[in-house]
């Protein structure tokens, strides 16, 4: 399934965020994670992570640090930070609130039924 | 390594520096995503593709490099202003050169200068015995709609985004002209300082096409006006000695073209140099780049320095700024020359950066400049309670305290920073969050004040 530009672009920095509160990463590691927890249906362009990172970076919520791989070329890390646990905490709620609101609209009508004739039994 | 990874390599640094020529691209970026390319590339090589295959499919995913260069631009636009990539990388045939902007810069000076040179005309010019105020007061009013009109034109700002910048020029023109405020000579003053800070942070909306609440944008726009200022100067500068030499020589032919310098060439002269040098910001971008971090690194330690003589020449005399009425509005020169300079190196900084001696530097600028402000509030709040308000002692007492503010919570934050408990970013949103308290006490001082004491 194809998601929608906006979507992607709304959800990758909770995804992000979510994916560095498990711990320190690289970008090559944090989309293969997000590939892996969206079964590949949540993509984007892999340039495109950097200028995230950045952003995240600059407002303090993880911080990056050069170190090397195994194989020794140099790789940047990234690790989140308290203000960043905090961000996620704030955009998990907001989603929390999305998605139950979504379920009570798509559910409202045919789960509506189901609680009319719970009450009448 | 066989000979066809060498092929691999060659192709990667090929791929390396396409990218590195990108501006917004900066030299870390390209080894972190030459990085992201190879760990790509491995993992594509480990399902069995070869060195071709993977290179071309790492690259593929990468994505589009102007579309993944200019997110990097809008995240960075401290390398790179927004409008100079978004706006003409969003045309389409635009290469990004300053073609798109020539045309409206040669039309909006040509503009400004007509509008000034026809208010001479008609008899209201400097010289002019009916009404000797009318060109200096509304000269700003004369410039600002036909620079606003150049960023319109070249950033195609919708025109809903005119109408409060519109409202507010029209609303201008009126208080300027109001017989209340030109009656009287320090009201008019006043407002005449007052009100093109106003006018001024309206051009920024149109500026930053309406996205005026964005701190990235208002940033941009203190970019802009540090900048803007540097070539304006460097503009006068050289036509004042034109100016100058040309009335010598007409002089040394037994001609006087003082009159017609003075009267014509002068005034529209110095308007069509406020948007040329608008222009040159965005044209010269690069060449003005490198100016920007030299004149806060040279300025901001003599500024320390005058800042730390005055404090302990205060003190040592006992009697702190125990002064005269110019002297204390002298003061708040100074402070606004502190809050510029500080603005100016922010501007031009890195966020990213750690803190470093300059920061250092820049909180011990602060904590002077915030001595002084104490001791220029004392005096003031000392002289209103002798001598009695004025409207020019509320209004130097009022921008005083809103300077005095703003340096507090800097000299806060820049404490902070320097010692690791606060990123850069909290220090540049305190800037561009306050923003609006200028624009709001300039037009406090420019509605209120005549209703008030005229």
């Amino acid at each position: 399934m194809r998601i929608g530009k906006d979507l992607v672009a709304a959800a990758a920095t909770p995804m992000v965020l979510g994916i560095l509160a498990e711990g320190e990463s690289y970008g090559y590691a944090i989309l293969a994670r997000v590939s892996e927890l969206s079964g590949g249906d949540l993509e984007w362009s892999d340039g495109m992570l950097y200028p995230l990172l950045h952003r995240l970076e600059r407002q303090g919520h993880i911080v990056s640090s050069w170190g090397a791989a195994p194989n020794g070329r140099p790789r940047k890390h990234y690790r989140l930070q308290p203000s960043g646990a905090d961000a996620l905490a704030e955009a998990r709620a907001q989603w929390a609130v999305v998605h139950r609101a979504l379920e009570r609209a798509w559910h409202g009508r045919d789960g509506g039924a189901e609680l009319a004739i719970g009450g009448l039994a | 390594m066989t000979g066809s990874h060498a092929a691999l390599e060659a192709r990667i640094a090929e791929w390396r520096g396409y990218v590195g020529k990108r501006p917004a691209v900066a030299g870390t970026d390209v080894d972190e995503l030459e990085s992201h390319l190879r760990d790509r590339i491995e993992a594509l090589q480990a399902g069995g593709l070869d060195d071709d295959e993977a290179f071309l499919v790492a690259v593929k995913r990468m994505g589009a490099l102007d579309a993944v260069s200019r997110e990097f631009a809008v995240e960075h636009s401290e390398r790179l202003w927004k409008q100079l990539v978004l706006h003409d990388a969003d045309a389409p045939g635009a290469d990004g050169a300053g073609r798109g902007r020539t045309l409206p810069a040669i039309a909006a000076a040509t503009a400004a200068a007509l509008a000034v040179a026809l208010v001479t005309a008609l008899g209201l010019g400097l010289d002019s015995a009916a009404d000797p105020t009318f060109l200096i007061r509304n000269f700003a009013l004369l410039v600002l709609p036909c620079l606003s009109g150049y960023f319109a034109w070249r950033g195609r700002v919708r025109p809903g985004i005119l109408v409060v910048p519109a409202l507010g020029m029209l609303a201008a023109a009126v208080i300027l002209n109001l017989p209340v405020v030109t009656d009287d000579d320090t009201l008019l003053g006043l407002v005449a300082l007052h009100v093109p800070v106003v006018l001024w942070l309206l051009v920024g909306v149109v500026f930053a096409n309406g996205d005026w609440r964005s701190g990235r944008a208002r940033m941009d726009y203190l970019r802009f006006t540090g900048e803007w200022l540097v070539y304006l100067v460097l503009l006068v500068l050289g036509g004042g000695a034109l100016v100058l030499l040309t009335g010598g020589v007409f002089g040394a032919i037994g001609l006087d073209a003082s009159e017609a310098l003075l009267q014509w060439v002068v005034p529209s002269g110095g308007a069509a140099a406020i948007v040329v040098a608008a222009w040159l910001v965005e044209a010269k971008q690069s060449v003005i780049e490198n100016i920007a971090p030299v004149l806060t690194k040279v300025f901001t330690p003599l500024m320390t320095t005058m800042l730390a003589a005055l404090v302990v020449a205060a003190i040592a005399s006992g009697n702190p700024l125990e002064s005269e009425r110019e002297l204390l509005a002298l003061f708040d020169a100074v402070l606004i020359v502190v809050l510029a300079l500080l603005l100016y190196a922010f501007s031009a900084r890195e966020p990213l950066a750690p803190a470093g001696w300059f920061d250092r530097l820049q909180l011990g600028m602060v904590v002077l400049a915030l001595m002084v402000d104490v001791f220029v509030l004392v005096a003031m709040v000392g002289r209103i309670g002798v001598w009695g308000a004025s409207p020019l002692k509320i209004a130097s007492l009022g921008l005083n305290l809103l300077l005095a503010v703003n340096l507090a919570r800097s000299a806060w934050l820049q404490l902070r920073f320097v010692r690791g408990r606060a990123g850069f970013a909290a220090l540049e949103d305190w800037q561009t969050a306050y923003l609006p308290a200028y624009a709001a006490w300039a037009a406090l001082v420019a509605i209120a004040f005549p209703v008030v004491f005229g």
